[in-house]
């Protein structure tokens, strides 16, 4: 455990106590001991990162910063006097900012005053100073770089978008320490980016920042320490620069991982899905694209240019207005999602929570949901069938879990997204289409899901990856089919595809594949 | 240096939001058109049935429709209050009948006690009433659908077990008290007076201030309402004493008005409150949705039961077109969320 601090060449000045001290915290839900004993300090003017499977307790710790949660044992300390939240406003008065892995934005509210929730600027008469609030809200999305209108409703913002709103509600509070917990997980590189320079400049003004990730690469780019945790147990506190990433993989699962990104080379068989001329006005225009069996084609581009909605539109869960989708070799009538699962294909969605589950159904029900017609007699769903058929594909898939019929809320993200996977392999489709598979989900899930879509691409399933990580899209894609403001702009062999060669077309640079 | 900074952001904000800003006025028409509706279906009603029997419009009418308007208004403004923050409190009726009969009784024992005594009374009632709701409801993590539905039947027993099958008359009270219910001030009746005054700053408080923003926020997103600091138990509970301390008001208004007030004062008037506020465009799910809207959706309401007696129609008619009324408001609500949703998609795919 190094937590001493550091010794001339880091951020911080060695006699000036930490910003905010983690000390000896231990926190359990029942019977499961969540975090163990876990301390480490976090610095200003550093960002620092933490790092774990789903389930090691991160989530946690992040919980008990924000004041949602109290510890049972040890103490937070900032500034190195020791601090008790009780709430989430103490904390956030203590100066501590928190932008959550699923954004928490309120879909009725304008994005000003989303972002000034916390601390409403008042005029007269205590009345809420709504010029002051939209121009507060404008600064701070220019300051990120972002031109969202400050008067709409949260409502109906991509992703990407909400967690941008999240990040100026952080910075609104004028927030010493802000904790960002997977921010990154739905933004695409340019925001990512663009993320990570409002993130080292907060950090030069002297903010600590904590940063959740799953990705290495950003770690390494980003971040100066990281902390590394394992089953609750605090593993390591270490610069990163000392550290390898394959080290720190081999920390955080505590074992080797095999490559991450391990498709196998397939034969590629009959042509499954064409696209021919497919267009949304306003949406996209002419996608035309074929999907062989045994395929992984990926569908990537910069969040926006259409990726998602093309897909949606080919399983028929919105409308398209000229062109035709040809399944196994039939036209395939548009708008139906039920005619598409009927034929054969199956569509794993981005947003797991509001598309992909029914989060207070029990596992099983949730697995066998798209086929409950197929398994009940005479109407009526027998018990048996379903958890036999529940039992086989989650076994399959080695989810984690307690019983069965445990309601799918109390899963991790990791494995609710398998438990996503299983429901719709459970149909036996011929294509599956997956949208940001592994969007939130840990290193160790990801190589399994990586496995489990190669394996189902060399028993002959044709698989369309819609994804924004580029080092899966290239590890994982036979073909990348590039989209840019809702049209394809390239379509690259597997054996040409580069990190370049991908992004210059998804961005329209000159000299790019476009 | 700050009017350095000002300008290159004011011009920015200018560039973005105008085209935002022609699709906001678009959305903000769009929004409008909820109200909008309500007051042209007014209209066509009132010229419809004017038509048909011109006494319809006699100040006497007129002054009926608004003095039951007012009653309903005030109750439909609370309610807003609550269902705006995801809640219902169905114990309305009862608490108005609770309020009505003991402020009643205290009025004809002491005739020398002054109007807003009794006002103030029904308040203090009425809240303590919403108090009992929202502690429940909030400490007691049971829905309010449930809580509210207990204590309509809980405050209506004790207002019955108190009565005992008595009544206070309309001559027992004192002068002063009834009159109140017909004095105008300006021309304007005092109880009318009292619905746009109670509308009125329900409206301001939850477009203006804190309180209200944080109400919409919590019918909005109640998880996210805890994570952003939101006092949502505070909130919770001070939204059942608002709905409560109005109900025991409009209690007051109606024993004011009708003199004659008995334990089943106010029965089964939580249903109209419910789809007056349904009506005039608060999202039963919670998160949007004004207590002027109400307000109209109230006056809609009460000007359908006279126009049906007016022309003739079966009362027994009332019931179906309200409940047409309110599936109609729902669709509607339904159609602009679709429409908007569209839109802002469309947009930013453009963007």
């Amino acid at each position: 455990m190094q937590s001493t601090p550091s010794r001339g060449e880091g951020p911080t000045d060695s006699p000036v106590p930490p910003l905010l001290e983690v000390r000896s915290v231990a926190k359990s839900f029942g019977s499961v001991a969540a975090v163990q004993g876990v301390s480490f300090p976090l610095y200003a003017g550093e960002v620092h990162a933490l790092v774990g499977e789903n389930g090691a307790g991160k989530s946690t710790i992040v919980k008990m910063l924000a004041g949602v949660h109290q510890p049972d044992t040890g103490t937070l300390a900032m500034r190195g006097t020791d601090v008790a939240f009780s709430h989430t406003a103490d904390a956030k008065n203590a100066g501590i900012a928190v932008i959550y892995q699923e954004p928490t934005l309120f879909p009725d509210l304008s994005v000003a005053e989303n972002i000034a929730i916390g601390n409403i600027p008042l005029a007269r008469l205590g009345q809420i100073d709504r010029k002051a609030m939209r121009a507060n809200a404008v600064s701070l999305l220019t300051r990120l770089g972002v031109s969202i209108d400050a008067e709409r409703p949260a409502r109906g913002l991509s992703i990407a978008d909400q967690q941008i709103v999240e990040i100026a509600k952080a910075l609104s509070t004028d927030a010493e320490v802000l904790i960002m917990d997977e921010p990154t997980a739905a933004l695409t590189s340019i925001e990512v980016e663009r993320l990570f320079t409002v993130s080292r400049a907060l950090r030069d003004q002297g903010a600590a920042i904590m940063f959740i990730s799953h990705r290495f690469d950003e770690i390494t780019e980003l971040c100066e320490r990281v902390t590394i945790m394992r089953d609750g147990k605090h593993i390591c506190t270490e610069w990163v620069a000392d550290l390898t990433v394959d080290e720190m993989i081999r920390r955080t699962v505590g074992r080797d991982l095999a490559a991450l990104f391990p498709k196998q080379d397939v034969e590629p068989g009959e042509v499954v899905l064409e696209v021919q001329d497919l267009s949304r006005a306003g949406v996209f225009r002419d996608v035309s694209f074929t999907v062989r069996s045994g395929e992984i084609v990926a569908l990537a581009g910069l969040v926006g240019a259409g990726r998602s909605e093309v897909m949606q539109a080919v399983f028929g869960v919105d409308p398209y207005d000229s062109g035709t989708v040809r399944f196994l070799g039939r036209k395939l009538k548009a708008g139906s999602p039920r005619r598409a699962m009927r034929a054969g294909m199956a569509l794993v969605p981005e947003d797991r929570r509001q598309q992909g589950l029914v989060m207070d159904l029990s596992i099983e029900r949730n697995v066998t949901l798209p086929r409950a017609g197929a398994l009940s007699h005479l109407g009526l769903l027998v018990g048996g069938a379903e958890r036999r058929e529940a039992h086989t594909w989650t076994g399959k898939l080695q989810t984690k879990f307690g019983r069965i019929s445990d309601p799918v809320a109390t899963l991790s993200g990791g494995n609710q997204q398998k438990v996503v996977l299983a429901k719709w392999l459970a149909t036996k489709p011929r294509l599956l289409i997956v949208d940001e598979p592994t969007r939130g989900i840990d290193v160790g899930t990801k190589a399994e899901v990586h496995r489990l879509l190669s394996s189902l691409a060399a028993d002959g399933m044709a698989v369309v990856m819609v994804s924004s990580e580029l080092p899966e899209v290239l590890g994982m894609a036979d073909r990348v089919v590039v989209l840019r403001e809702g049209r394809v702009v390239a379509e690259i062999a597997r054996a040409d595809a580069t990190e370049e060669s991908v992004m210059y077309a998804a961005m329209g640079e000159p000299g790019g594949a476009a | 240096m700050s009017a350095q900074r000002t300008a290159p952001v004011v011009t920015g904000t200018g560039e973005a939001a105008r085209p935002g800003g022609r699709r906001r006025f678009k959305l903000s028409t769009v929004l409008r058109i909820r109200e909008l509706g309500i007051v042209i279906a007014l209209v066509i009603l009132v010229a419809y049935t004017t038509a048909n029997n011109s006494r319809f419009l006699s100040s006497q009418s007129v002054r009926d429709i608004l003095l039951s308007t007012s009653i309903l208004a005030v109750l439909a403004a609370g309610q807003t209050v609550v269902v705006v923050t995801r809640n219902i409190d169905l114990s309305v009726g009862s608490i108005l009948g609770f309020s009505a009969f003991s402020v009643a009784t205290v009025m004809a024992a002491n005739p020398g006690l002054p109007v807003v005594a009794g006002l103030a009374m029904g308040l203090v009632l009425g809240g303590v009433c919403g108090l009992v709701n929202g502690v429940i409801v909030r400490f007691g993590q049971v829905p309010a659908l449930v809580v509210t539905l207990g204590t309509l039947y809980v405050f209506r027993g004790i207002t019955y077990s108190w009565a005992g099958g008595q009544q206070v008359n309309a001559d027992e009270l004192p002068r002063g008290f009834l009159r109140f219910a017909n004095d105008a001030v300006l021309g304007v009746p005092w109880l009318v007076l009292i619905g746009l005054v109670v509308i009125g700053s329900v409206s301001l408080v939850m477009r203006n201030y804190r309180f209200g923003r944080e109400l919409y926020a919590m019918g909005s997103s109640p998880e996210a309402a805890e994570l952003a600091g939101i006092r949502v138990a505070r909130n919770t509970v001070a939204a059942f004493v608002v709905s409560g301390a109005l109900a025991g008001l409009g209690g007051v208004m109606f024993a004011s008005r009708f003199g004659t007030v008995d334990a089943a004062a106010g029965t089964g008037l939580e249903l109209n409150v419910v789809a007056a506020v349904v009506v005039g465009g608060v999202a039963v799910f919670g998160g949007s949705g004004t207590a002027y809207g109400a307000g109209l959706g109230a006056l809609l309401l009460t000007v359908i039961g006279s126009s049906l007696a007016v022309l003739d129609i079966n009362q027994f008619w009332q019931r179906a077109i309200v409940g047409a009324l309110i599936l109609l408001a729902i669709g509607a609500d339904r159609l602009v969320a679709v429409r908007i949703a569209r839109g802002l998609l469309r947009k930013d795919v453009h963007a």
